[in-house]
C-alpha cells in the first residue's frame, strides 16, 4: 500500500479538472475531462491492485477533522472498491460518448460530469455519516443540471420529477442520521455499523433510510422518475444514471440498512420482497409495450434492480454477493445499452423503435455488440448478468421459494422484451430510408463499447476477480446480520430413506 | 493437451475466427476452419467412444478454470467424460461435422456464409459444454448457449418476419423451461448444498421420502426437484405444452433443422433426465410424469404430423414424437433404451432432414409436398437415402436384424410393457399407435414427394426458378395454404437436379448410420451395465424383462408399421383421390390436427395478449395514471414537512450546515436551469 492519500486524490482530481474546465474552450475542456477521468481510472486500478482482500476491513484510510462536527474521513472496503472501479471505468466512456453529441456549453457540461464523478466517488469512500450525506445528496445537483440543461424536449419536467422524488427520501434520511448521531454519539460509519440500536428505533430508522434508498434504487412504486429522467437525459447522463447513481441505493442498503439495523431489516423482508416481486413482473410487462428505446431500457433497469433488493435481503452469502454482481453487471450492461441506443440516436435523432429495423444489414458490428449486451441483460450464462442473477436468485430461494418463483419469471419476461426490441431494431428491414443508410460504428464508438463488452465477458467467465475483493466484507456483514436472519421456508424434513437403487426392480419382476 | 479440451474448444475458437474475422479472411477460409474444427472433434471423439465400447475406460474430469465461488457454492468450468458423455460426443461431433460439410453445398449461394458457419460452430461448442458438464451450472451454460445459437440460426434469414418471430418464440418458450430448470437448480443446491452432479447423484437416495416446503406447500423433496428440472427438459426437448416453438423453428435453414432441431439440441432434455437418472429414480411421481408427458407428446405430435404439407414440418413433428418415445423410455426406467433411441435417431433424423434439404434444393426452395411428385427418377440418390431414413424411423427389421429404429424403438415399446406399471402400459399403447401414425406420415412423405405424377408447374418457387427472378430471395418458405386439393400435374418445363457432392456425401454417411447403428450397438446400449459403467441408473432387471415380453408385444411395432404403410400406400399410390375424400368426410378432425390442436391460438389468447394488455394497463393506468398523479405531489408535500421537522431538530453546526446545503441545492439547481434557458 502506498502512502499517498489515494482516495483524496481520486476525489480531488476531477474536482480540480472541473474547475479548470470552466475557464477553457470546448475542445480543451473535452481533453481535460478525458485526461482527468483516465487518470482516475488509473488510480482506481492501482487501488484494485493494492487492495488486500485478506487484509483489514477498511483500507486506504485517511482522516482529517473539519469544523462543525463533520470530518474528512475516507476509507474503503471491498464493496466500496468494486463500486469505485465501476464508476471510474464508466466515466471516461461517458466523456467519450459526449465528445460529439454535446455541442452546447461544453465546458460547463464537462465540469458537471467531473463534479459528479468526484461526488460519486466521495459517496463510496466516505466514512463519516455527514460527509456521506453531503456527497450522496450533492451528487444530485450535477445530474439535475445535466438533465435540465443538456436534456431533451421535456427536460425541465423530468429533472424536477427526479429531484422531488430523491429529495423526499433524502430529507427523511437526514432526520434519521441526526437521530442516530445523537443516539450513538459518533458520526463514524464503521462505528455505527457496529452499534446496536434498540428495536423500536431501528424500525423507524430503517424506514427513513429505506425512503431514500428505495427512490435511488429505484423500487416500485417510487420508480416513475427513472424512465422520464433517462428519456430526457443525454446519452452519457443515462449511462452514469444507470451505471452509478442507481447503485447508490444498493450501496446504501448494504452499508447502512443491513449492518446498522439488522433486526429491522429482517422484519421488513416481506415488504422488500413484495415490492421487488411486483417490480419485476410489473416493470417487465411495462417494458414489453414501450415504443421508446430508452424508456424500455429504463424500465428493464427497475426490474434488474429488483434482483439486487431480493439478493440483499436474502440474508445469505449467495444473495448478497449476487446482488453486488448484479449491481456491477447492470452498471456495465445498462450503461452499454444506453450507449447502444445513443449510437443510433446520434444518427437519426429519434428514440422511436419503429423508426429503425434491419440494422444488421448496414451496421453488422453494431448488431453484434447489441446482441452481446442484450444477452447479458437477459442473463445468458457466460455474461456478467448470469452470475449476478443466478447467485441473487439462488440466495432468494434459500429464504423463500415463493419469492424466487416470482423473481425468476423475470428471466422469461426479460428475454421477451429485450429480444423483441432487438428484433425491431436489428432484424427485419429498415422502416425508414434513413435507417437503411446509417453507418456502422465509428472507431470512437468501438473504443467506447469494446471495453464494456470485455468487462461483461470477463465478469461472466471469471467473476472471481470481482468476488474476491468483496468476499471478506460480505462475510463481516453476514456475521453482523445472521442473528436476525429469517428462517427459510424450505424446512427440509428427512423421511425414511429408501434403498439406494433399483426402485423399479420389484415392478420389473412381475 | 487433453483431447477433450480440443474437442470442446476448437469449435469455439473456429466460431470466433469465422464470426469476427469472416469478412477479412473470406467465406472459404471461414468455412474451412469451422468444418475442420468439427471434423477434428469427431476424429477425437470416436476413439473415446470406442474405448467405452471396448470396456474398461474410466470416467474422468478435466478442470479448466474456476467459475463461481460464493460461500459453500463452488462451481468450476470442467469437462467430464464418461459413457453417457462419450455417446453424446460422437453424436454431436459426427452430425455437426457432416452438417457443416453439407452446408458448403446447401448454403453456397448465401451471402452470409461466414456468419452461418460461425453460428453452427458456436452451437456445437455450447452443446459440447452441455454434455461434458460436471455440474448443473455448466450444464445450464450449455443449455442456454445452444438456445442462443438456435435463436440466431432460426432467425438466420433475419429480414423475414416469420423467421424473426420463430426465433423469438423459440427463445422465450425455452426460457419458460429454463424458469423451471433454474428453480430446480436453486432447490437442488438448497437440499444438497452442492451443484456437482456426481455429488448430487450420490446423495439423492438419502433424500428420498423427505419433504420440503415449496410455494407454501409441503411436498416430497425429490419429486419437486425432479419436476422442476423436468420443466427445463420439456422446454428444450419440445414436449407437449412447451413444444410450440419447434415446428416454427423450421424457419431456419435446413442444415440447422437437421443438426439442432433433430439430432442434438432437442435431445438435451433426454440427456438431462438420463444424466440425472439416479435422482429421478428417487421419485416415482416424477417418473410417472415423465412417462405421461413423453407418451402424450409421442401421440399428439404423430397425429399432427399426418396432416402437414410442408416437408420440414412433417419431419419436425416426427422429431417431437420420437423425443416423446425417448422420454417415456426414461420414465419407465429404460435409460439405456432412451439413450439408444437418441443415438440412432440422431442418424436417421439428420438423414431425413438433410435429404429433405436436398429435395428442397432440387425444387428451388419449394417446401410444400403438394407441389412435388415423381421425383424418384429426377433425384435418385436423394430418393434412396430418404427411403433408408424412412425404413429406419418406421423400424423395419425382422428377427433381430433391421434398420436403426427397429432396434431402438422396439426396445422402448418392450421396456414400457415390461415395466409392468399402469403408466408403462398406457405409454406402450400410445407408443404403438404413434408408431402406426409415424409409419403413415413417413410413407406419405415419400409417396407424395417421389411417386405419382409431377405437380411442379403451379409452384411459385419453380416459376421463380424458371424465370430467374433476381428479386426473389434464395431461401426457404413454408406451407402457404390450407387448400386440401392437389395442384394440377405438370412439370412446367422444370427439371430438378441432384444436389452437389458436398451434400450427397454427408447424406450417404448418415444413411450408413441409419442402416447400421442399431444393429451394431444394441447389445451395448440395451443390455450392458458394464458399458454404461454407472453413468446412468441402468436397470438390469428391466433390461432382462424386456426380452421376456409376449410375442405380440414384440411384433406390435412391426404390425403398426405395416398398417401405417398400407394406409399410406392406399391413399397416396393406389387411389390418390382417397386422401382428399377422407379430409372432406372428417373435416373437423382434419382441421383440428392440421391446426396443431390449436395450441398456438390458445397460448396467444391466455398468455401473449394478456401480457401486452397488462403491460399497457400498468404503464398508462399504473405509472402515469396513479403513481405520477399522486407521487410527485406527495413528494413535494413531504419535502415541506421534512423541512419544518429539520428546523425543530437542529441543534448544532452540522444540522444547519446540512439544511443550508439542502436549500442551496434547490436554489443553485433551479437557478442554473432557469439561467441556462
Amino acid at each position: 500500500m502506498t502512502d499517498l492519500p489515494l482516495l483524496t486524490i481520486l476525489i480531488a482530481l476531477p474536482l480540480l479538472a472541473a474547475f479548470a474546465c470552466l475557464f477553457v474552450s470546448a475542445g480543451a475542456a473535452r481533453w481535460i475531462a478525458l485526461a482527468a477521468t483516465l487518470a482516475n481510472l488509473a488510480i482506481g486500478i492501482i487501488l484494485w491492485i493494492a487492495y488486500d482482500p485478506a487484509g483489514a476491513q477498511w483500507q486506504f484510510v485517511e482522516s482529517l477533522a473539519l469544523r462543525g462536527g463533520i470530518a474528512w474521513v475516507l476509507g474503503i472496503d471491498g464493496i466500496a472498491l468494486v463500486l469505485i472501479l465501476l464508476s471510474v471505468f464508466l466515466m471516461p466512456i461517458c466523456i467519450g460518448a459526449s465528445w460529439r453529441a454535446i455541442d452546447r456549453r461544453v465546458p460547463e457540461y464537462m465540469a458537471a460530469f467531473l463534479l459528479m464523478e468526484s461526488l460519486m466517488l466521495g459517496v463510496f469512500a466516505a466514512q463519516d455519516l455527514f460527509l456521506f450525506y453531503v456527497f450522496f445528496e450533492g451528487g444530485l445537483i450535477p445530474m439535475y443540471m445535466i438533465i435540465g440543461i443538456w436534456g431533451g424536449a421535456e427536460r425541465i419536467k423530468a429533472s424536477y420529477k427526479f429531484f422531488l422524488y430523491t429529495l423526499l427520501g433524502s430529507v427523511l434520511m437526514l432526520i434519521a442520521m441526526i437521530y442516530m448521531v445523537s443516539e450513538a454519539g459518533t458520526t463514524s460509519i464503521p462505528a455505527l455499523m457496529a452499534h446496536d440500536f434498540p428495536m423500536d428505533a431501528q424500525k423507524w430508522l430503517w424506514l427513513a433510510f429505506f425512503a431514500s434508498f428505495a427512490v435511488k434504487m429505484p423500487m416500485w412504486p417510487v420508480h416513475t422518475w427513472l424512465p422520464d429522467a433517462h428519456v430526457q437525459a443525454p446519452t452519457a447522463g443515462s449511462v452514469i444514471l444507470a451505471g452509478v447513481l442507481l447503485k447508490l441505493g444498493g450501496y446504501g442498503f448494504i452499508r447502512f440498512s443491513l449492518p446498522m439495523f439488522p433486526e429491522a431489516s429482517a422484519m421488513y423482508v416481506p415488504l422488500v420482497f413484495v415490492l421487488s416481486g411486483i417490480a419485476i413482473v410489473y416493470t417487465s410487462l411495462v417494458a414489453l409495450v414501450q415504443r421508446d428505446m430508452k424508456k424500455l431500457i429504463a424500465y428493464s433497469s427497475v426490474a434488474h434492480m429488483a434482483f439486487v433488493t431480493f439478493g440483499l435481503f436474502a440474508f445469505n452469502r449467495q444473495g448478497i454477493e449476487g446482488a453486488m454482481i448484479v449491481m456491477l453487471s447492470h452498471g456495465l450492461v445498462s450503461g452499454a445499452l444506453f450507449l447502444v441506443v445513443g449510437v443510433i440516436y446520434d444518427r437519426l435523432h429519434t428514440r422511436e423503435i419503429a423508426a429503425y429495423g434491419g440494422l444488421s444489414n448496414n451496421m453488422p458490428g453494431y448488431a453484434l455488440l447489441f446482441m452481446l449486451f442484450s444477452m447479458a441483460a437477459v442473463g445468458l450464462p457466460g455474461t456478467s448478468g448470469f452470475v449476478g442473477e443466478f447467485l441473487a436468485l439462488l440466495g432468494t430461494y434459500r429464504v423463500s421459494s415463493w419469492a424466487a418463483i416470482v423473481a425468476t419469471t423475470g428471466i422469461i419476461l426479460g428475454a421477451a422484451y429485450m429480444l423483441w426490441l432487438y428484433w425491431r431494431i436489428c432484424f427485419g428491414v429498415a422502416r425508414t430510408p434513413e435507417a437503411a443508410v446509417m453507418r456502422d460504428l465509428s472507431s470512437r464508438e468501438w473504443l467506447l463499447l469494446a471495453p464494456i463488452a470485455a468487462g461483461v465477458l470477463w465478469m461472466g467467465i471469471y467473476p472471481e476477480s470481482f468476488l474476491r475483493p468483496i468476499r471478506a466484507d460480505v462475510g463481516r456483514l453476514l456475521e453482523r446480520v445472521e442473528r436476525a436472519a429469517p428462517p427459510g421456508d424450505a424446512q427440509l424434513a428427512r423421511g425414511a430413506a429408501r434403498p439406494a437403487a433399483g426402485t423399479h426392480a420389484p415392478e420389473a419382476a412381475h | 493437451m487433453e483431447p477433450l479440451i480440443v474437442i470442446v474448444f476448437a469449435p469455439l475458437l473456429a466460431a470466433l475466427i469465422a464470426g469476427l474475422f469472416g469478412r477479412w479472411i473470406g467465406a472459404t477460409a471461414a468455412k474451412a476452419i469451422t468444418t475442420g474444427a468439427l471434423f477434428l472433434g469427431a476424429a477425437l471423439s470416436w476413439p473415446i467412444f470406442l474405448s467405452y465400447i471396448a470396456g474398461g475406460a474410466q470416467s474422468q474430469v478435466v478442470p479448466v478454470l474456476e467459475w463461481i465461488n460464493s460461500g459453500d457454492l463452488r462451481v468450476a468450468w470442467e469437462l467430464r467424460v464418461d459413457t453417457l458423455t462419450a455417446v453424446m460426443l460422437v453424436v454431436v461431433t459426427t452430425v455437426s461435422s457432416l452438417v457443416h460439410l453439407y452446408s458448403w453445398g446447401y448454403m453456397a449461394q448465401d451471402p452470409g456464409q461466414p456468419r452461418f458457419f460461425a453460428y453452427l460452430s458456436l452451437f456445437s461448442f455450447a452443446m459440447l459444454m452441455l454434455v461434458t458438464a460436471d455440474n448443473l451450472v455448466q450444464m445450464f451454460f450449455g443449455w442456454e448457449g445452444v438456445g442462443l445459437a438456435s435463436y440466431l440460426l432460426i432467425g438466420f434469414w433475419y429480414h423475414k418476419p416469420s423467421a424473426n418471430a420463430a426465433a423469438l418464440k423459440a427463445f422465450v418458450v425455452n426460457r419458460i423451461g429454463d424458469f423451471g430448470f433454474s428453480l430446480g437448480i436453486f432447490g437442488t443446491f438448497l437440499v444438497f448444498g452442492t451443484l456437482s452432479i456426481p455429488a448430487i447423484l450420490e446423495a439423492a437416495p438419502q433424500m428420498a421420502g423427505s419433504t420440503i416446503g415449496f410455494a407454501g406447500m409441503r411436498v416430497d423433496t425429490m419429486t419437486v426437484l425432479c419436476l422442476l428440472l423436468f420443466v427445463g427438459a420439456m422446454g428444450k426437448s419440445a414436449q407437449l405444452g412447451l413444444h410450440t416453438w419447434l415446428p416454427d423453428a423450421m424457419e431456419g435453414p435446413t442444415p440447422v433443422s437437421a443438426l439442432i432441431h433433430a439430432a442434438t439440441m432437442v435431445t438435451a432434455g433426454v440427456f438431462m433426465v438420463c444424466r440425472l437418472s439416479p435422482m429421478f429414480e428417487t421419485s416415482e411421481t416424477a417418473l410417472a410424469t415423465v412417462v405421461y408427458v413423453g407418451a402424450a407428446t409421442a401421440f399428439v405430435a404423430a397425429t399432427i404430423g399426418t396432416a402437414q404439407n410442408d416437408i420440414k414440418r412433417v419431419i419436425a413433428y416426427s422429431t417431437m414424437s420420437q423425443l416423446g418415445y425417448m422420454f417415456f423410455a426414461a420414465g419407465v426406467g429404460a435409460y439405456g433404451a432412451a439413450m439408444f433411441h437418441l443415438f440412432t435417431h440422431a442418424f436417421f433424423k439428420a438423414l431425413l432432414f438433410l435429404g429433405a434439404g436436398s429435395v428442397i434444393h432440387a425444387m428451388h426452395h419449394e417446401q410444400d409436398m403438394r407441389f412435388y411428385g415423381a421425383l424418384r427418377k429426377e433425384i435418385p440418390f436423394t430418393f434412396w437415402v430418404m427411403v433408408i431414413g424412412t425404413l429406419a424411423i418406421t423400424g423395419v427389421g425382422i428377427a433381430g436384424i433391421g434398420f436403426a429404429g427397429y432396434h431402438s424403438k422396439d426396445a422402448i415399446l418392450e421396456s414400457a410393457w415390461a415395466s409392468g406399471s399402469v403408466h408403462g402400459v398406457i405409454a406402450f399403447w400410445l407408443g404403438a399407435i404413434a408408431a402406426l401414425l409415424t409409419s403413415f406420415y413417413s410413407w406419405r412423405l415419400i409417396f407424395l414427394t417421389f411417386f405419382g405424377a409431377p405437380r411442379w408447374a403451379a409452384s411459385e418457387h419453380i416459376q421463380h426458378g424458371l424465370h430467374g427472378d433476381p428479386d426473389h430471395p434464395d431461401e426457404e418458405h413454408g406451407d402457404s395454404s390450407n387448400d386440401p386439393h392437389m395442384p394440377p400435374t405438370g412439370t412446367g418445363g422444370y427439371h430438378p437436379h441432384e444436389s452437389p457432392l458436398t451434400m450427397l456425401v454427408p447424406i450417404g454417411l448418415l444413411a450408413l448410420g441409419a442402416i447400421a447403428s442399431g444393429f451394431l450397438f444394441h447389445d451395448y446400449f440395451l443390455d450392458s451395465a458394464v458399458f454404461w459403467h454407472g453413468s446412468i441408473a441402468f436397470d438390469e432387471h428391466l433390461a432382462h424383462a424386456m426380452h421376456g415380453v409376449p410375442a405380440w408385444v414384440k411384433y406390435s411395432a412391426t404390425i403398426a408399421m405395416l398398417v401405417g404403410l398400407a394406409i399410406a400406400w392406399h391413399n397416396y399410390i393406389r387411389r390418390p383421390s382417397a386422401a382428399a375424400g377422407f379430409v372432406r368426410q372428417f373435416s373437423g378432425i382434419h382441421a383440428f390436427v392440421k391446426n396443431k390442436w390449436y395450441f398456438d391460438e390458445l397460448y396467444d389468447t391466455i398468455f401473449v395478449r394478456p401480457s401486452l394488455w397488462l403491460g399497457r394497463l400498468f404503464w398508462k393506468g399504473g405509472d402515469e395514471g396513479t403513481i405520477d398523479r399522486f407521487g410527485p405531489h406527495g413528494a413535494a408535500y413531504a419535502v415541506g414537512v421534512g423541512n419544518r421537522l429539520t428546523y425543530r431538530l437542529q441543534s448544532g453546526y452540522v444540522y444547519s450546515y446540512a439544511l443550508v446545503m439542502l436549500l442551496g441545492l434547490v436554489g443553485a439547481a433551479s437557478w442554473a436551469i432557469w439561467w441556462a434557458r
